[in-house]
């Protein structure tokens, strides 16, 4: 049993699940970076009183769950959306989807993934998957973030299906509910819809952690960890900082350079020069995250130990926040017809 | 990031796969390129483990030496938090605190031990020696 389904590479996988669930929906014109822009994906945060693996939360984009969620919302697509209590419903439910030919996104906990390296298992449950047929015993699954599909036992599917926790995915199913025909013009709308969103989200938001405000926030944080925290447990914290920011799945720069090549793509449907321009700041600004990387790698490796060290870090994130307040501030300013 | 400067450094991805990255040619037109890693974050995860290693060695001579029951090793070698022990267990967060205490693990039930070594993928004999099943 196997949906016709064609799997293509993404940076990150909720994008990646949400351009080839459209795509088999019938929505030909989505790709990976139109997906990301019109989810109104770019974010950032830093939540200080949350810890993860001993280090400190960031994230450089929304919740888990938003962009399919937005993009299917924007392209004026219904979705099917499932939780469940238990794994067996949940089982039955996936056979049932795949037997009508549906593809469908599973949300899943990483740590018992057995296709990833053992390095980048950690008890993260807000993967994404697509899974579109099973052989025999094994489910065939589509990960976006790999670049060929491959497959999972069901008791292994079961497990990372319900892996517990924080995000603890429950079983959970998605996809689009119906086949669908998106207009160049429903396009167009829902991108200058996800433009405006997001710079909402990065400079309206009233929160000192949240947005261009976030990244400032950061920056004074690290100014202390030195003293605070001691070398070893700063360098760690930095260290966070980068996983968080280049892991797989971000396309590199914290997703500013996704966000860039959405903007040059939004540019062949609204032909405002302005878009080109800024998705320049765009990768401007994710030259900048990774050349700061690059300096607290220097920290985390030892050979970087002042207080003048953590400061400059704090000057790269002061840029950067200045950068995006000024390409977000241009983008909600821009007139798209 | 220019499409030249797409990292390809060594990194855990070998084998496994290679990961897009989104980079400009030399007109500053983007698209997407693979790469096998970058050193930078290749350190940054590196050493993100050592630390969790580290962790995981002082609780096992912690163990050894009786001031902690022997969950603390496992949940800093599978990188767990209460939270996530909690919702794998079932018990409270309060609960597997005392647990902590040898006096206090000493004294669970069979039944109690079987849910830790569930999750940790262990016996319950492995448990209290503190061996991990390597698979």
């Amino acid at each position: 049993m196997k949906a016709d389904f064609n799997h293509l590479q993404a940076a990150h996988c909720e994008n990646g699940v949400t351009t080839n669930l459209l795509r088999h929906a019938g929505v030909n014109q989505i790709t990976e970076p139109l997906a990301f822009g019109i989810g109104s994906g770019l974010f950032y945060i830093y939540i200080p009183f949350l810890k993860i693996n001993n280090g400190p939360a960031i994230a450089f984009r929304s919740m888990p769950g938003q962009i399919f969620k937005r993009t299917c919302n924007e392209l004026n697509i219904p979705v099917v959306r499932k939780k469940f209590s238990s794994p067996e419903k949940a089982k039955q439910f996936l056979e049932e989807q795949i037997k009508a030919n549906q593809p469908v996104g599973c949300q899943v906990g990483v740590y018992y993934l057995t296709y990833f390296p053992k390095e980048y298992r950690f008890h993260f449950n807000a993967h994404n998957i697509i899974v579109y047929g099973k052989e025999n015993d094994n489910y065939l699954v589509s990960d976006p973030v790999m670049e060929t599909v491959t497959s999972l036992s069901s008791y292994e599917l079961e497990r990372v299906r319900f892996a517990k926790g924080a995000l603890a995915p429950r079983g959970q199913i998605y996809y689009p509910k119906e086949k669908a025909n998106v207009t160049e013009d429903q396009i167009r709308i829902a991108i200058k819809n996800g433009i405006k969103k997001n710079a909402f989200y990065m400079l309206k938001i009233p929160s000192s952690i949240a947005g261009v405000k976030g990244i400032k926030y950061t920056a004074d944080k690290i100014k202390t960890w030195k003293d605070k925290l001691g070398l070893h447990k700063a360098g760690l914290y930095l260290a966070q900082l980068v996983r968080m920011q280049e892991e797989i799945g971000t396309g590199g720069g914290g997703f500013r350079f996704i966000y860039g090549a959405f903007l040059q793509e939004a540019h062949a449907y609204h032909k405002n020069d302005a878009l080109l321009e800024i998705s320049k700041q765009f990768t401007q600004s994710g030259d900048l995250w990774r050349t700061a990387a690059v300096h607290a790698a220097g920290i985390y490796k030892g050979r970087l130990t002042a207080q003048q060290d953590f400061n400059l870090m704090a000057d790269y994130l002061y840029k950067i926040s200045d950068i995006e307040k000024e390409a977000f501030t241009a983008l909600s300013k821009i007139k798209l017809p | 990031m220019k499409k030249t400067e797409v990292p390809q450094d060594p990194s855990s991805l070998k084998n496994f796969t290679k990961e897009v990255c989104y980079a400009v040619d030399e007109k500053g037109n983007y698209s997407a390129n693979l790469s096998t890693g970058w050193e930078i974050k290749a350190t940054a995860l590196g050493i993100t483990w050592d630390d969790i290693n580290k962790r995981a060695a002082d609780a096992k001579e912690k163990a050894l030496k009786g001031e902690v029951s022997p969950l603390l090793y496992f949940i800093e070698i599978k990188v767990m938090d209460y939270t996530t022990l909690a919702a794998y267990t079932g018990f409270w967060q309060w609960q597997i605190k005392r647990h902590l205490k040898p006096s206090v693990f000493n004294s669970l039930s069979e039944k109690q031990l079987q849910k830790y070594a569930d999750v940790f993928d262990v016996t319950i004999d492995n448990l209290k020696k503190l061996n991990l099943n390597e698979s």
